[in-house]
């Protein structure tokens, strides 16, 4: 008697957790309707997660003064409440210059994003979300590496849309989506050791093609895995100084690639072209592992924190 | 081994799926195809997911390319494959048909989805 009350009871839990999962709406993942937005590498994702990339392993293109880096990232995403989500990363660097020996260590900058899921419009298969991001000074090798000495402000807009809800008559076109984001970044300081910090405007776009889309929402083209499951994009992002004599530069870069995604885990690899001069010269490539701590810890670490 | 590289390793560990992990459950395969052509009514409207699904969240919707929906009994998960979602369907005229489809996979992943496939020659 007792344990079919206490089976009973555990029926009415399942049932009142999918009804509260199925009422919310809750997006985790990149799911916007029908559309699933990959996490992508450059591109900051217009939806707030909880999703972890390590490593995210980076060649850069050489500089122009023919320096190189490798740059090993990580970042984790950590929903506090369904729509607010929290973002951390730092990157390890080795950087050679020529006739000198590789100097390692914590490059960049920690930083913390915080941000609010603004916009999830399932039947367009667009999302938005309205964040501030935080570069800390101080959290890098700033001598050896040229890490900052300042911390940077940046109000953020990510956005994303998905173009399956275009006719039926323009069956290609419906795999497309694009993913958006636009910053300003404020440095704390002025200058560092003479050299002025401008503001920069921060802007860039991820342009995919979902295969997977194709294949099971559009038209069945004979795709089976892993075929089925990857997504060819073309992701650009510049950075264009707007003051303190340095208004106009911008550095960027080019970057194509493929993901594939599993059910745990998504593997990207992009090739890095240098988009100015300024950014450097030939070319790069990054490689990352990205895994959706949703799915492997459904019920512990890739909830959200607090459900309202 | 640089000490760095065995956290990171460490960290790699923790990441290894926890037993009976479950996903969001995508389409895996259709019958009808997305999108293709039968030259005879089909029976049934089968879809199968990468993942389990859960009967009671779940659901399958027919209707005409115009939208007028058909009538149907309720979908129900196969008793011999948690992954496939079954809607028997009545004798379809030729023509295009809508399928709308949302499942919940048993570990409350949501996912949705829709597709049309035509019937005739």
């Amino acid at each position: 008697m007792l344990a079919a009350s206490l089976i009973g009871r555990a029926r009415l839990v399942v049932a009142v957790s999918l009804m509260i999962t199925y009422a919310s709406g809750a997006v985790a993942h990149g799911f916007a309707g029908d559309r699933f937005f990959p996490a992508t590498i450059l591109t900051p994702d217009p939806f707030v997660a909880d999703e972890m990339s390590l490593p995210t392993a980076v060649i850069n293109p050489p500089s122009p003064d023919g320096s190189r880096a490798i740059d090993i990232e990580a970042d984790l995403a950590k929903r506090i409440t369904p729509d607010l989500g929290l973002t951390l990363s730092h990157r390890w660097e080795s950087l050679t210059v020529p006739d000198m020996p590789a100097v390692t260590g914590l490059g960049g900058a920690f930083s913390a994003e915080l941000d609010y899921q603004v916009l999830l419009d399932a039947p367009h298969q667009a999302l938005a979300l309205l964040g501030v991001n935080t570069s800390f000074g101080h959290t890098g090798r700033v001598q050896a590496l040229g890490a900052p000495d300042f911390t940077t402000i940046s109000p953020v807009i990510d956005f994303g849309k998905g173009f399956g809800d275009l006719p039926e008559s323009m069956p290609w076109l419906r795999p497309l989506a694009i993913t958006g984001t636009l910053n300003f970044g404020f440095p704390t300081k002025t200058q560092s050791a003479g050299v002025p910090n401008p503001n920069t405007f921060n802007f860039g776009f991820s342009f995919q093609y979902s295969l997977e889309y194709l294949q099971h929402y559009v038209t069945d083209v004979g795709l089976s895995a892993p075929f089925d499951r990857l997504i060819p994009l073309v992701e650009v992002s510049f950075s264009t100084a707007v003051n303190r004599g340095l208004g106009g530069q911008t550095v960027g870069t080019i970057q194509p690639g493929v993901i594939w995604f599993g059910q745990y885990v998504q593997i990207g690899a992009e090739a890095i072209i240098p988009a100015s001069r300024l950014t450097g010269h030939g070319y790069g490539g990054v490689v990352q592992l990205h895994f959706y701590l949703d799915d492997l810890f459904s019920n512990s670490l890739g909830r959200p924190l607090l459900r309202w | 081994m640089q000490r760095w590289l065995l956290q990171l390793l460490a960290v790699a560990a923790l990441m290894v799926p926890p037993v009976g992990a479950l996903a969001h459950a995508f389409l895996d395969h259709a019958v009808p195809p997305v999108g293709g052509a039968v030259p005879t009514p089909p029976k049934e409207i089968r879809l199968t997911f990468s993942e389990g699904v859960e009967p009671r969240f779940s659901g399958i919707e027919l209707a005409t390319s115009d939208g007028r929906a058909i009538a149907t009994a309720p979908a129900i998960r196969d008793p011999a494959d948690d992954k496939q979602l079954v809607l028997a369907v009545p004798n379809l005229a030729p023509g295009r048909y809508r399928v709308n489809w949302h499942v919940v996979s048993v570990d409350t992943h949501r996912t949705e989805g829709e597709f049309t496939f035509t019937v005739g020659p």
